[in-house]
């Protein structure tokens, strides 16, 4: 199979989309001739016209304001913000306005729109440029959360976002819009809700979300190599949730480990890992490990920003402290 | 140019804190092409006049907030290189211990509130510097520095509301270097700039940003009548940045051309243009300019070569400093 960078998988996905569906656009700062900072959306705007990839102000409050008026109204915008640490200049439009509109009005009204944003550190971008505030996103009943972490999933679950009728946010992890995998030629959409299980394994289970799941794979590797079997499962969307496929794992593992990198309190993996306890509790050998990014601002130095997020190394290592039963009573 | 009536001291310091500017930045610069800083970077080259005119005007009481592109601003609000190289370098010996960065340096001691990663950001807090000022009898004013591009943030238009309503000792200057990122101004920015503030009954002025002295004299009337109780004030500064949005902005013809670039740099170049008015005027001669550019350039080298051999903060001090004591 052909392989693509996750960048271009995301450009085909909306491409296609674009082509398939005339109430399409998209909008956001630096969107059209340049492409966004990170190239993603290059080429676009030659072929659909500044009228459907429209350059806006810096003026994120509101142009995401515009986007949940224009899809209340019959169009379907993708919206881009540049970074996902603005998440927090829009949280009116999105949180308020977007999520709530459907129930609100008894199911007569709906916000088919597409947040596309980034999250990730390590890049040396500071505080302000380097959050993954996916769980602040998930916490709000009305939006659903797509973490792609790889180009087949970014272009498989973007079409399904932009054809879904209720807001949807996708956070891309980015450093890895030049990583490469295979995706298709043909077209193929992936169906929210379904976790995907990269890595079987029979001892211990680590669940990973976008950016995190290259590092449990390695992690797996490392294990594996010492005779412990990790299973590890991508959950793909973290709103909806595939909980059947993650208490079916558990079931057969009896030991989990859950990596987002997202802060940890109140986070993506204490949401997972309270479901588990909750639904697969007689099925558990040891307590469901929380492993997000430190709770602290993202720090600039790249002495304290690389201790901040998890890494294969310490995964593995909290992997064979819980199979060999060292933290059984840690939490 | 403007004639601003300073003594030759304060010419001098003017000439000598643009040049420090220009020199930090090449030597930034440096550092990212040579892979020796972390992240990217954004150069205010081409823009010194604004910064120094400006920051030549205040004291260190007074406050500055400042932008992603704020090495500028901080160098004239009067911070060292050693300090500032040790930031951009994730030092410990850095003004933020390292834990800011280029995009979040800020220096306490002469009054500059630091630099913002989110375009406009620091608007309510300069507006809410000023509140502070007028409630508590102080009579230091603040600089609120931002691009064009930040003009098209709300909060903008909800700060300057409560400054004029309240009369307010903030100052907000605005970049105008004509883009914002890879946009052209003129395509992101309806109608006039000034004639925002002055919807808010908000005296605002327009003034060539390239012309240091211009800038100084200008921000000097409008500091003094601040600290009489007749702020806030608005002045647009047009100017020009020299490199890219960012470090790593090298191929940007697609956006702008190497002619106009050319142009401003050999046609309106702040630094230039007042080198030769202060030798036409007999304030200076060439050879005690070039002995000033000598030492700054010394100046700078040898803080880089500090920052570069000094010590990354102790891996405990990654959770230090969430929360103050
Ligand atoms: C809220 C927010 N939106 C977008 C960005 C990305 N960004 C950084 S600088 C910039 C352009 C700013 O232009 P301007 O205000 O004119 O300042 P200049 O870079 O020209 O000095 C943009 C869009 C950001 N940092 N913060
Ligand atoms: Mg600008």
């Amino acid at each position: 199979m052909r392989e693509i960078t996750l960048s271009q998988a995301v450009n085909e996905a909306i491409a296609e989309e674009m082509r398939r569906d005339r109430t399409v656009f998209l909008m956001g700062e630096d969107v059209a001739e340049a492409g966004t900072p990170f190239k993603v959306l290059s080429g676009l705007v030659e072929e659909f016209g500044t009228e459907r990839v429209i350059d806006t102000p810096i003026a994120e409050p509101g142009f995401v304001g515009l986007a949940v008026g224009a899809a209340m109204t019959g169009a379907r915008p993708i919206v881009d913000l540049m970074f996902g640490d603005f998440i927090y200049l829009v949280m009116d439009q999105l949180c308020n306005q977007a999520a709530k509109q459907h129930y609100m009005s008894g199911g007569k009204l709906s916000v088919p729109m597409v947040l596309r944003t980034n999250m990730g550190a390590t890049r040396r971008s500071a505080a302000q440029h380097s959050q993954s505030l996916q769980a602040i996103v998930a916490h709000i009943p009305g939006l659903k959360v797509a973490m792609p972490s790889s180009a087949y999933e970014a272009k498989g679950l973007m079409k399904t976002a932009i054809r879904d009728n209720n807001p949807v946010v996708i956070f891309e992890d980015k450093l890895m819009y030049q990583d490469k995998a295979p995706v298709p030629e043909e077209e193929f959409l992936i169906p929210f809700g379904e976790a995907h299980i990269k890595r079987d394994g029979s001892d211990i289970t680590l669940i990973a979300t976008s950016s995190m799941v290259q590092v449990a794979e390695k992690a797996a590797d490392l294990l594996s190599k010492e005779g412990i079997e990790a299973e590890v499962i991508d959950p793909r969307t973290i709103v909806p949730l595939d909980e059947a496929a993650l208490i079916e794992s558990v079931k057969k593992t009896s030991r989990a480990i859950v990596i987002d990198e997202g802060h940890q309190s109140y986070g993506v993996t204490s949401e997972i890992a309270s479901r588990l306890n909750e639904k697969a509790f007689y099925h558990l050998d040891t307590p469901v490990i929380r492993m997000g990014a430190m709770d602290v601002p993202v720090p600039f130095s790249p002495a304290l920003e690389d201790i901040t997020v998890p890494t294969p190394d310490r995964v593995a290592e909290t992997a064979r402290k819980l199979c060999s039963g060292e933290l059984i009573h840690a939490a | 140019m403007a004639k601003a009536k300073t003594n030759t001291e304060d010419y001098l310091r003017m000439y000598r804190q643009m040049m420090r500017i220009r020199t930090f930045e090449d030597n930034a610069n440096q550092l990212y092409l040579s892979a020796k800083m972390p992240g990217l970077t954004h150069m205010y080259s081409g823009e010194e006049a604004v910064a120094v005119g400006i920051c030549e005007a205040l004291t260190d009481d007074d406050r500055i907030t400042s932008t992603h592109r704020g090495h500028g601003h901080c160098v004239a609000k009067g911070a060292n290189f050693k300090e500032m190289f040790c930031e951009l370098l994730g030092k410990e010996e850095g003004y933020c211990r390292g834990k800011g960065g280029s995009m979040h340096i800020a220096d306490q001691s002469h009054g500059n509130l630091g630099a913002n990663a989110i375009v406009g950001g620091s608007m309510g807090i300069a507006t809410g510097s000023a509140l502070r000022a007028k409630l508590l009898g102080q009579d230091d004013v603040t600089v609120c520095f931002f691009g064009d591009g930040a003009t098209a943030q709300g909060l903008w238009y909800e700060v300057m509301n409560m400054a004029a309503l309240w009369t307010l000792p903030v100052i907000y200057a605005c970049e105008n270097n004509g883009y914002s990122e890879y946009t052209k101004t003129e395509e992101i920015a309806a109608g006039s700039i000034t004639a925002r503030a002055e919807a808010f009954g908000i005296e605002a002025f327009q003034v060539d940003g390239q012309d240091v002295l211009a800038v100084n004299e200008l921000t000097q009337k409008l500091v003094a009548r601040c600290r009489k109780g007749d702020g806030p004030f608005f002045i647009e500064l047009m100017t020009y940045r020299y490199h890219g949005h960012h470090v790593g902005d090298i191929n940007r013809e697609y956006y702008r051309s190497k002619a106009e670039e050319k142009d401003w740099k050999d046609n309106r170049d702040p630094i230039i243009r007042f080198r030769s008015y202060l030798v036409s005027e007999g304030i200076a001669t060439e050879d005690e300019i070039e002995a000033m550019n000598t030492e700054i350039e010394k100046d700078a080298s040898e803080a880089v070569a500090y920052a570069e051999a000094a010590k990354y903060p102790d891996v405990s001090e990654v959770d230090m400093h969430i929360y103050a004591d």
